[in-house]
C-alpha cells in the first residue's frame, strides 16, 4: 500500500487545476466554507475537509477525478449529507466531491416503465415525477425530501415500505460510474431480463463511494397503487406489538409497511409533528397497506383483527389520504426528533430475521436498563429492521464509554441471531470496526481484493467500511 | 483557524447554553426549507451549516470572520428551518446571538454601514417621535405631489444606485398615525375582555388604518382597548440586526407602558413583531428588575387572529368590501416564528362573500424578512418574484397577509395586479358592512 495521501497535495496549482475544470466558483477553500462540509447526519464524526468541489456537469466529475488520480489524492464522494454512518465525512488530505447540482431528471421512459436520472435528483422528486404518469417509484428512506438518488444507491438505502416494495436495489437497471482513474462506464440496462457478464451496476449498489462514482441512475418504476388504507393499532407491551407484526406476515399478508414505535419515540414525535399519536401506549405499530380497493379493504380489516387478537388497547384508522400522509410523514422524523431528549442522539439499524425481532428488542432493553442508558426502539418491523437510538451526550466520555459497550453487545447479540449490524444505513466509518465480525469467514478478505481491483491505490473514499491495512487476505 | 488562546472572548455567543449549539444533530431536515440553500446549494447557506459555523466558534475552533458575518446576514432569518426541525433547536436565539457577536468583534465595518445603523437603530427606531417626524416629512414629500416632481425631473440620478432603486418602493406614508385615529381608552359594549393594544412603528406610520381596524375587531368582540401613546419599535428589527442590548431598552420601555395584571391580552397585528414580542424574557433574562416582569409579558402577548380564534370570534353577516377570489400568504414570523397558521384562515373564511383559494407554497418567504429587502436586494427580488408567480397562478385578486413587510414587499412586486390587505382589515369591513346594512 502506498502511504496515505498529505494534505500538502492539496496545493495552489492543485487548486488552479480543479477551478479550470469545474470554474473557480465551484471549488471551495475557507473555512468557512468548509466547516459545514466536516459531517453528515451521524452524530459524533466529523473531521476537516481540506476542499470540497461542486462539479456542475457529468463529464466534469470525471475530470476532477482523474486529476485527483494523478497526483495522489482521495476523493470522498457526497450528495445531501444525510448519511447515517459517516459514509460522507471527509478524510484528511481528500476532496470532498459533491454531486448535488448534478440534479436533472434526464428521461421519464413510459414505454419501458423507467426513468434516467442525474445522480444528485432528490429522491423525493423522482417519485414525484412519475406521479403524473400513474407510476410509482417506492423506495422511501427517511430522509427522502433531502438524500439525493446517488446516494441512495451508494448506500442501497431502504425505507419504510422495504416490506412490499423492497429497497433501492431492487429499482436501479443501469448506472454510469466514473472509476477510480477517471474512465467513465455505463453498466446495466432498460432490458427487464440482462445476464451479460457480472452483474457489475450490483457491486456498485452499497459500496458507499469506494468503488467508483455514480453519475447517473436508470431506475424500474412500477405502477401506482390506487388505494391504501392506514391503520394505528396501540398496545401495552413490545412484546404484543412484535407478535402481530409476525402474525400478519405469517397470515400470509404483505401490507407495503409494518412500522414500531416505542413510547418514548411516540412521545418525541408527537411533541413536534401533533398528529394525534399515542404516547401513553408501550408500543404502537404503524400499518398501511396499498393496491386495488377490495384487496386493500380485506387486508386491512384482517390486520385490525389481528391487532386485537394480540391485545391491542386501540386500532385505529386513518381518516384520509392526509391524514395517513401525516402519520407517515411524522414517522419520518422519528430519529430527528428523538435529539429533544439529549444532547447527542446515537442511531443504529440492526436487522434480524422477522422470527427473531423479539428477541432483539427485548436484549435492547435490556442491555439500556444494565448500562443505565436512555434507549428509544422504533424501526421497521416489517422488514426485522430495528433502530435503537441511544439518547446520550458526547461531551460525557464516561457515559460515551458505556454506550460503546452496548454498541458492541448489540451487534454481537444480532449476528448471533443471524441478523447484520447494519439494514440500511451502510458500514461507513461507524460501524467499521464491528463489520469483521459478522464476515467471520473467507468473505471479509474478498472485499479487499474487490477494492484492490476496482481502486488499486485506495483513493475513494478511503478508511471506509474497512481498513485496506487491517485486512489478510 | 487559530489557537483558542489568543481569540477575542464571546460577549453574546459565549453567554449562550452550549446545548443550545448542541441541539442541532445535523440531520438535514432544514435543507429544503431555507431559502439561501435552495438558492445556492451550499452546505455554509443552511441552517445546519450555519450552526456548525457557530459550533466552530463556541469550540474556539474559528474565530468571528468577515465571511462568517455575510453569512449570518445572507440568512433571511425567515425561521423556516424552525418548522422543518424535528430536533426543536432554537434557531432564532442562535441567529440573534451571533449577528450580536458579529456587531461586536465588528468585522463588517464600513462607513456607510455604521451611518445606516446608526440612524436607523439608534435613532429612528429607538425613539418613536423621531420616526414620526421623518413620516411626517415623507408623507407631505408624497401627498403634495413633490414626489411626481423628483420623479420626472430626473435629479434622483444623482442618488447613489442602491437608493435610486429603493425610492419608487418607499412605502406611502398615512395622513394619520395611530394615535390620532386611537383613543388611549376605548370601552367596549358588553366588556368581557380587556387588552392592550400594540400600534407598531412601521405600522404606526404606513399601516395605522390596519391598527384601526385591529381596534374596532376587538370592540366588535367585547374587549376594552388600552393604548398607550408613542409605543415606538418593540425592539425586534434590534434583536435581528445583531443590537441586543438596544433591543433590551426598547423591551423594557414596551413593558413600562402597559398594566400588565390589569389586560387579559396584549394584541399584536404585525407578525414580525409577534414573533420577537413573545421572547422578552430571553432578552431580559439578566435583568433582575425585568426578567418575571417579562414573562408575564410573554405571556399575554397575542397575534390579533390567535386571541379572536381563542375568544371565539363573533362570524360577520356583512360582506368585505372585497368580497372577491382571495388568497392567503403566511407570514414567516406568523407561521413559522409562531406556530400561527389556521386563525388567519378561519377569520377570512368566516368572512361572508370571500372565495378562499389556497397559495402554492404559502409558507415560503417573500424576501421582505425585515431590511433584508434593503440589504440583500438581489436574494430578496428572486424570493419576491416567485412568490408572486404563486400568486398570479392562484387568479386571486385579493392576497391576504398579515405583516407590514410582506405587504409591502408583495405590494410591490404584484404592482397593482391584485390588492394586498390584512385578514383583520377585510374582518373590520364586514362588520361595518352589517351596520350598513341594517
Amino acid at each position: 500500500m502506498k502511504s496515505p495521501p498529505t494534505s500538502d497535495r492539496i496545493n495552489s496549482a492543485f487548486l488552479d487545476s480543479l477551478s479550470e475544470l469545474v470554474g473557480g466558483e465551484n471549488v471551495l477553500t475557507s473555512p468557512e466554507d468548509l466547516i459545514p462540509y466536516g459531517f453528515d447526519g451521524t452524530a459524533a464524526l466529523k473531521a476537516a475537509a481540506s476542499c470540497v468541489v461542486l462539479p456542475r456537469a457529468t463529464d466534469a466529475v470525471a475530470g476532477v477525478v482523474k486529476l485527483a488520480a494523478s497526483r495522489g489524492i482521495p476523493i470522498v464522494t457526497r450528495g445531501s449529507g444525510t448519511g447515517l454512518s459517516g459514509g460522507s465525512v471527509p478524510v484528511v488530505g481528500g476532496i470532498v466531491l459533491c454531486l448535488v447540482h448534478l440534479n436533472k431528471i434526464l428521461e421519464l421512459d413510459t414505454a419501458n416503465l423507467t426513468i434516467l436520472c442525474e445522480t444528485g435528483v432528490i429522491t423525493k422528486a423522482i417519485d414525484d415525477a412519475a406521479t403524473p404518469h400513474g407510476l410509482f417509484y417506492p423506495p422511501d428512506p427517511g430522509s427522502i425530501k433531502i438524500s439525493t438518488i446517488g446516494g441512495n444507491v451508494a448506500n442501497n438505502s431502504g425505507g419504510l415500505r422495504g416490506l412490499k416494495y423492497g429497497v433501492t436495489r431492487d429499482y436501479v437497471m443501469g448506472m454510469e460510474v466514473v472509476l477510480a482513474n477517471g474512465d467513465v462506464a455505463w453498466l446495466g440496462s432498460k432490458c427487464v431480463k440482462d445476464v451479460a457478464g457480472y452483474s457489475l451496476k450490483d457491486l456498485f449498489i452499497g459500496s458507499e463511494g469506494t468503488l467508483g462514482i455514480i453519475t447517473k441512475v436508470l431506475l424500474k418504476l412500477v405502477p401506482r397503487p390506487v388505494a391504501r388504507r392506514t391503520l394505528l393499532a396501540s398496545f401495552d407491551s413490545m412484546g404484543a406489538a412484535a407478535k402481530t407484526v409476525s402474525d400478519i406476515i405469517e397470515k400470509q399478508i404483505i401490507p407495503c409497511t409494518l412500522e414500531f414505535l416505542d413510547k418514548k419515540t411516540c412521545a418525541s414525535v408527537e411533541d413536534y409533528a401533533k398528529v394525534g399519536l399515542p404516547t401513553k401506549a408501550a408500543a404502537v405499530v404503524l400499518m398501511e397497506t396499498d393496491g386495488p380497493v377490495s384487496v386493500v379493504e380485506d387486508e386491512v380489516s384482517a390486520m385490525a383483527a389481528i391487532a386485537r387478537e394480540n391485545g391491542a388497547i386501540e386500532v385505529e384508522q386513518a381518516e384520509d389520504d392526509a391524514h395517513a400522509t401525516r402519520l407517515a410523514s411524522a414517522r419520518r422524523t422519528a430519529f430527528s426528533a428523538l435529539a429533544r431528549i439529549r444532547p447527542t442522539t446515537i442511531l443504529e439499524d440492526v436487522t434480524v430475521p422477522r422470527s427473531r425481532l423479539v428477541e432483539i428488542v427485548e436484549f435492547v432493553e435490556e442491555v439500556g436498563v444494565r448500562h443505565n442508558l436512555e434507549v428509544a426502539t422504533f424501526g421497521h418491523f416489517g422488514d426485522g429492521n430495528v433502530h435503537p437510538t441511544i439518547l446520550t451526550d458526547e461531551t460525557d466520555h464516561e457515559e460515551m464509554e458505556r454506550v460503546e459497550l452496548a454498541l458492541a453487545e448489540i451487534f454481537t447479540k444480532t449476528i448471533e441471531l443471524d441478523g447484520t449490524i447494519t439494514g440500511e444505513h451502510g458500514v461507513g466509518l461507524a460501524k467499521k470496526p464491528f463489520l469483521q465480525e459478522q464476515f467471520a469467514d473467507a468473505s471479509y478478505p474478498m472485499l479487499k481484493q474487490i477494492k484492490l481491483a476496482l481502486d488499486p491505490r485506495g483513493l475513494l473514499n478511503p478508511g471506509k467500511i474497512f481498513d485496506l491495512e487491517s485486512t489478510n487476505s | 483557524m487559530s489557537d483558542q488562546t489568543t481569540m477575542r472572548p464571546l460577549k453574546y455567543m459565549g453567554d449562550l447554553d452550549y446545548s443550545v449549539v448542541q441541539q442541532c444533530m445535523h440531520c438535514g431536515m432544514c435543507l429544503p426549507s431555507c431559502p439561501t440553500y435552495l438558492e445556492t446549494r451550499e452546505e455554509r447557506n443552511s441552517p445546519r451549516g450555519r450552526i456548525a459555523l457557530m459550533r466552530s466558534i463556541a469550540d474556539g475552533e474559528l474565530e468571528v470572520t468577515k465571511s462568517f458575518g455575510e453569512e449570518m446576514y445572507y440568512c433571511l432569518g425567515c425561521l423556516a428551518c424552525t418548522t422543518a426541525c424535528p430536533a426543536g433547536v432554537d434557531y432564532p436565539v442562535l441567529f440573534e446571538n451571533a449577528r450580536a457577536e458579529i456587531e461586536e468583534a465588528d468585522v463588517l465595518f464600513h462607513p456607510e454601514r455604521r451611518f445606516w445603523r446608526w440612524l436607523t437603530l439608534k435613532q429612528l427606531f429607538a425613539a418613536q417621535w423621531k420616526l414620526r417626524l421623518v413620516g411626517r416629512a415623507l408623507w407631505l414629500y408624497q401627498a403634495s405631489g413633490l414626489s411626481r416632481l423628483v420623479r420626472a425631473s430626473g435629479v434622483l440620478r444623482l442618488l447613489p444606485e442602491n437608493l435610486r432603486e429603493l425610492e419608487p418602493t418607499t412605502p406611502i406614508v398615512k395622513r394619520h398615525f395611530s394615535d390620532a385615529l386611537i383613543e388611549v381608552i376605548e370601552p367596549a359594549k358588553d366588556q368581557k375582555h380587556r387588552v392592550g393594544m400594540l400600534t407598531g412603528c412601521v405600522q404606526d406610520l404606513v399601516f395605522s388604518d390596519t391598527n384601526r381596524d385591529t381596534v374596532d375587531v376587538l370592540l366588535a368582540n367585547h374587549c376594552e382597548v388600552v393604548t398607550p401613546r408613542s409605543q415606538g419599535c418593540c425592539g425586534s428589527l434590534h434583536a435581528h440586526n445583531g443590537d441586543l442590548d438596544q433591543a433590551a431598552v426598547q423591551a423594557r420601555h414596551m413593558i413600562d407602558l402597559f398594566d400588565l395584571d390589569s389586560l387579559d391580552a396584549i394584541i399584536t397585528n404585525a407578525a414580525g413583531c409577534g414573533s420577537h414580542l413573545k421572547h422578552f424574557s430571553g432578552i431580559l433574562k439578566n435583568d433582575a428588575d425585568y426578567s418575571e416582569k417579562a414573562k408575564q409579558w410573554d405571556s399575554k402577548v397575542k397575534d390579533i387572529s390567535e386571541w379572536l380564534v381563542e375568544i371565539n370570534f363573533r362570524k360577520p353577516e356583512g360582506e368585505a368590501s372585497d368580497s372577491i377570489r382571495t388568497t392567503y400568504h403566511e407570514a414567516c414570523h406568523l407561521c413559522h416564528g409562531q406556530s400561527i397558521s389556521s386563525q388567519p384562515r378561519s377569520i377570512l373564511n368566516a368572512i361572508p362573500g370571500i372565495k378562499m383559494v389556497e397559495l402554492e407554497n404559502a409558507t415560503d418567504c417573500c424576501g421582505s424578512a425585515g431590511i433584508y429587502n434593503i440589504t440583500q436586494p438581489e436574494q430578496a427580488g428572486k424570493l419576491q418574484k416567485d412568490k408572486v408567480a404563486c400568486i398570479e397562478r392562484t387568479g386571486a385578486e385579493l392576497v391576504a397577509t398579515a405583516n407590514p413587510g410582506c405587504h409591502l414587499q408583495i405590494q410591490n412586486g404584484l404592482g397593482g395586479t391584485a390588492k394586498v390587505r390584512h385578514p383583520v382589515s377585510l374582518l373590520a369591513e364586514a362588520y361595518r358592512n352589517e351596520r350598513a346594512g341594517e
